[in-house]
Order: structure tokens, then sequence, then C-alpha cells
């Protein structure tokens, strides 16, 4: 019986983790619909800077914002976002092999590379992995706010604006789905025109003369400055917040993956305990019958 | 020529007001503005401070805003708000404790940094009350 009793300790500690496994895949489950409510809340504010900003790049305007500029590249800035706490799948995984595939390509262009960590994990992966840090940031928890990340924008910004950096890209985890995270790698400056925001009326965009600018008040420079700060940090605050939903999604996703896994493994293992213990029974009565016999 | 025009109104948290309106009253650092139907483009920074806007059917309704951006396009004005608020919601016994606090410790003035902070502060809690004086007076004119 000894046999018996090693699996039934063994069922108990996959039973034990199960349990384990399953409560974190109900806190995922909740926290997820938190985060997305979060992250449907703050798309307005991005979709609606993204629109400003891509009629500032429409406008002619007299004043030329360094952000709205093209430079040669030779030094990329990478913010990139990841999560602060494992066992959420290949969430993180995936996300760094994008950087490390976009990194190399700017590499093999001959252009050096910066990071800004935010979020634990990618704190931990260059400390693992070598990287010219700037900053990091973790310890966002579950409600980030746009005032926690503009330390780390602002370095990133500051090492544009001396043109140490020519080129910010923002890494991080789009939502797909429940199902599926995307990793994605957004240019942030210079600014690309989306063709968000394309959707107010093309005639109106017909019969305007391509030569129109905005009234600035109070001037050009200040109010572009402050307003293309704004928007980068409303997207970086925007990565954050889709990339806590994401963590959470890929967490639940991982978490039920694993309970079912320890189902499975469980129901096997009880196979295995049934018929150790048969075989037990079978080979006492048949000792038990030829003892009789021998009588 | 229309006499409405799109408007909307976000915050960094959420998205505030969307939808056709005659005419808005916003607090721009140089100074009040109106905008009509037809306004030049135009691109400026708003301070603490009231929205009024007058709605399609004439309804006069009232938001604070804690600074941020309005974009002006013929059809379309865009108010990117770091927040904002229904006036309704805004609490005036909170409000006027906050400026007494901000006067407080603009008086007592420790360092620069607090200086700062309370003047903001302050600004903050003179803009929220400019905007319940504006609904009071609006629902007494009613």
């Amino acid at each position: 019986m000894a046999a018996a009793k090693e699996i039934r300790t063994q069922i108990g500690s996959i039973k034990n983790t199960q349990k384990i496994t399953s409560a974190m895949e109900m806190v995922a489950a909740s926290k997820m619909r938190k985060a997305q409510e979060r992250m449907w809340a703050s798309q307005p504010y991005a979709k609606q800077i993204r629109k400003v900003v891509g009629h500032i790049a429409k406008a002619n305007p007299e004043y030329r914002h360094p952000y709205t500029l093209e430079r040669e590249v030779e030094r990329v800035g990478y913010i990139v976002v990841s999560s602060d706490r494992g066992l959420a799948g290949g969430l993180n995984v995936n996300l760094f092999k994008t950087l490390v595939r976009e990194a190399k390509g700017w590499r093999d262009k001959g252009a050096e590379i910066d990071f800004v960590a935010i979020g634990a994990k990618a704190g931990t992966f260059f400390r693992n992995h070598g990287g010219n840090l700037l900053a990091a940031k973790s310890g966002l928890g579950e409600s980030p706010e746009p005032k926690d990340l503009i330390g780390s924008v602002k370095v990133m910004l500051d090492a544009f604006d001396e043109g140490t950096l020519d080129r910010i890209y923002v890494v991080y985890n789009e939502f797909v789905n429940t199902m599926s995270q995307k990793p994605v790698a957004r240019q942030l400056v210079p600014l690309v025109t989306s063709d968000e925001g394309g959707d107010e009326s093309a005639d109106e965009e017909q019969n305007r003369p391509d030569n129109w600018d905005y009234l600035y008040e109070p001037d050009a420079q200040d109010l572009l400055d402050k307003l293309l700060k704004r928007y980068v940090e409303a997207q970086v605050y925007q990565a954050v917040v889709e990339n806590a939903a994401c963590e959470q999604a890929a967490r639940m996703i991982a978490m039920k993956n694993a309970t079912d896994n320890a189902g499975d493994l469980i129901d096997d293992l009880q196979l295995v305990y049934n018929k150790a213990r048969q075989a037990a029974i079978t080979q006492e009565i048949s000792e038990i019958v030829s003892g009789a016999a021998a009588v | 020529m229309a006499n409405s025009f799109q408007c909307e109104i976000v915050s960094a948290e959420r998205s505030i007001f969307s939808g056709e309106i005659r005419q808005i009253v916003a607090a721009g650092t140089m100074g009040d503005l109106g905008i009509m139907p037809g306004h030049a483009p135009l691109l400026t920074e708003l301070k603490p401070g009231p929205l009024r806007i007058l709605g399609e059917d004439g309804e006069e309704s009232i938001y604070y805003v804690d600074g941020g951006f309005i974009e002006v396009q013929p059809t379309l004005v865009s108010v990117l708000a770091d927040s904002a608020m229904r006036a309704r919601d805004l609490d005036e016994a909170e409000a006027e404790a906050a400026r007494q606090d901000a006067q407080k410790s603009i008086n007592e003035q420790k360092s620069d940094l607090d200086y700062t902070r309370a003047a903001a502060e302050l600004a903050e809690a003179v803009a929220k009350l400019r905007t319940l004086d504006q609904l009071r007076r609006m629902s007494g004119k009613r």
C-alpha cells in the first residue's frame, strides 16, 4: 500500500494547487472587468487628443514644433510597458520578444537604443539582459493615474528635446479581446499622423484651403509644447491602462488553463491510485486463498 | 449657415459631454472666450474655471474644468480637460474650505514648492466657487 499512499498525497497536493489557481482565476476575472472599464473610460480622451494632433499636423503652422519634424535616427528610445506581477502566461515574454526584434532592427541600422521600463517585470528584464535604462517605474497598482507616469515620460521627452534621442516608441500589449493580446510598438515622437479622426466629414476638408492655420493663444510655441507633451502622456497612459487590462485577461486565461490541467492530472492519478489499490487487494486475496489451500 | 456645431468634452478619465450645441463659453488663459458656430480655427489653453454650454434646444448647462486645452474647428469644438465635472456635482462647502486652506498655506509660506502648490490649489478652489456662483445665478434666473 506504500505506492497508493504516495499517490494519495500527490493528489492532495495537486488539489491544493488547483484551489489556488481557480481562486486566482476568479480574482483575475473580476479585476479584468474593472481594468477593462478603466480602459474604455480613458479612450475618449486619447482619441480626441489624437484627433486634435492630427488637425495640427494637417494645418500649415507658422511654427514647426520639433515633435513634428523627422530627423535622422541615431538613437531610439523605447518606453516598455509591462506588468508588475507574473503568472500571466506569455504576456510579458511575448512583449519582450517583440521589443528585442524591434531593437535588433534598429541596431542593424546602426542606431543606439535607450529604454524606460514601466512595470516591475520590464525592470527585471533589463537588469538581467542589459540595455541602457534611463528610468524605471513600477508599483503602479490596479488604478494607475496619469500623474504617476509623468516622470518617466519626461525623461524621454527631455532626451528628445536635447537631441540625444531621435525617435520614441512605446511598447505594450494591445487588448484585442479577452482571449488574445497583441504586443505592439507605437511611434510617439516624431508624431505620426494616423488616419484616425478622418471620420469627420471629408467634404469639409475639401472645401478648405490648404494653408489654414490655427489662431494660437497665447503663442504657438508654448501652446504646442504643452499640448504635444500632454498628447504623449495621454498615449502612454492609454498604453498602461490597456496593458493592465491585458494583464488581468492573460492571467485569467493562464489560471483557467492551470486549473483545467490540474483537473486532468488528478483524474490520471486517481486512475493509477485505483489500479494500485485493486492490485493490492487482489494480491491479498490470492495470498489468503493459497494459504487456506495449503492448510 | 448652420447654427449649431458638434462639441466634445473629454477628461483624462472619461467622456463628459458630446453633442450639438449653439455656443460655448470657456475660461481661456488669456480671458474668457465665447465660441459660436463658424469660429476660425483656434487652439488655446484653459485655466481652471467654468465651461458654459448653450445646447441646441436652448438649454444652458455648466461644467467645471481643472484646466486643459480647447480646440476650435469650424464645425467641431474639442475640450481636452485635465479633469472635468458637472457643476452641480461640485460641493460648495468643500470648495470654500479648500480655498481657505490654500489661502492659509500661502500666508504661512514655508517653501517655494509649497507656495506654488498652494497657489495652484487656491486658483482651483476660486474657479470652483466661480462656477458655482454662475450656476446659482443661472438657476435664480429661471
